[in-house]
């Protein structure tokens, strides 16, 4: 029943050189579940949301500000960002929406018609 | 039954780094508060969660680049003290709803406080900052006796 996002690792694994693993949360709502990831620096246009066989993932490419000087302190990495779900098949998703703000991606992962509790009436 | 698996996010390379850092900064608050005063009226050791933090000078200013994901401008807050730039401010935690359940949690919530000292001063009423993709820019124009001069030889 609790069932959700699971994550796959193995595609991740692959390409672990060129990207990093943002932080995420996941809630559970009434009808489906909401996923935050954390992107700084990734633009509208830098991300790229996939859906394939039951595998969602998450692609932030980064707009590093360009700073005039030379770095004297480095505590952020450069690496673009990726993360990989494993979507559950209570997740209708032709309904997957995101956004993204400040940095933060919000996707929206509604629960297909089907699972939703609903009343049966007794005639 | 719950499937989801536990993944950590990739250790972070800088975060060793980081933690010293926060070290040296406390040590800094530390040394710097009246002994008797205590901790427990500032209760300011090992509070919140700390953002990356990256620091460019070039001939004439210093650049601090903030990794700040999903903050309202409003809450970020910026001050200089003795040479010393500290960044701090609050995610609050969303209010929940019932029949809300987190899957996992990753993300920090709470307040956060980034400090570090800057190599030479600067002009505090010429601080500007920026908040754009969750990245905040903090421009510190340095101090006119700071700033690189050529003397000429006459």
């Amino acid at each position: 029943m609790n069932t959700l996002t699971r994550e796959t690792r193995e595609s991740d694994r692959r390409q672990a050189e060129q990207f990093i693993t943002p932080a995420a949360s996941v809630t559970e709502i009434a009808d489906g579940y909401t996923l935050e990831i954390e992107m700084p620096a990734v633009k509208k246009d830098g991300l790229e949301i996939s859906v394939e066989n039951n595998e969602l993932a998450i692609i932030g490419l980064r707009s590093l500000p360009a700073v005039e000087g030379t770095p004297i302190h480095r505590e952020s990495r450069p690496e673009n960002f990726r993360r990989v779900f494993e979507i559950d098949p209570s997740i209708d998703a032709d309904k997957i929406s995101a956004k993204i703000d400040q940095g933060l991606v919000t996707l929206t992962l509604p629960k297909a018609e089907h699972v939703k509790p609903r009343k049966i009436t007794v005639s | 039954m719950n499937l989801i698996r536990y993944q950590a996010p990739d250790p972070a390379p800088w975060l060793a780094l980081d933690r010293w850092s926060d070290l040296r900064d406390e040590l800094n608050s530390f040394l710097d508060m009246p002994f008797w005063s205590g901790f427990g009226r500032t209760g300011q050791l090992f509070i919140g969660w700390s953002p990356a933090l990256d620091l460019y000078e070039s001939g004439d200013h210093f650049v601090a680049v903030v990794e700040l994901p999903g903050m309202r401008k409003d809450v970020i807050d910026i001050s200089l003290h003795d040479g010393t730039l500290t960044i701090s401010g609050e995610r609050k935690r969303e209010k929940s709803n019932d029949g809300e359940t987190a899957q996992r949690t990753e993300r920090y919530v709470g307040t956060f406080r980034r400090s570090i000292a800057l190599p030479t001063r600067v002009d505090p009423s010429k601080v500007s900052a920026t908040y754009q993709d969750g990245i905040l820019e903090v421009t510190l124009p340095k101090a006119e006796e700071a700033k690189p001069k050529q003397i000429q030889v006459s």
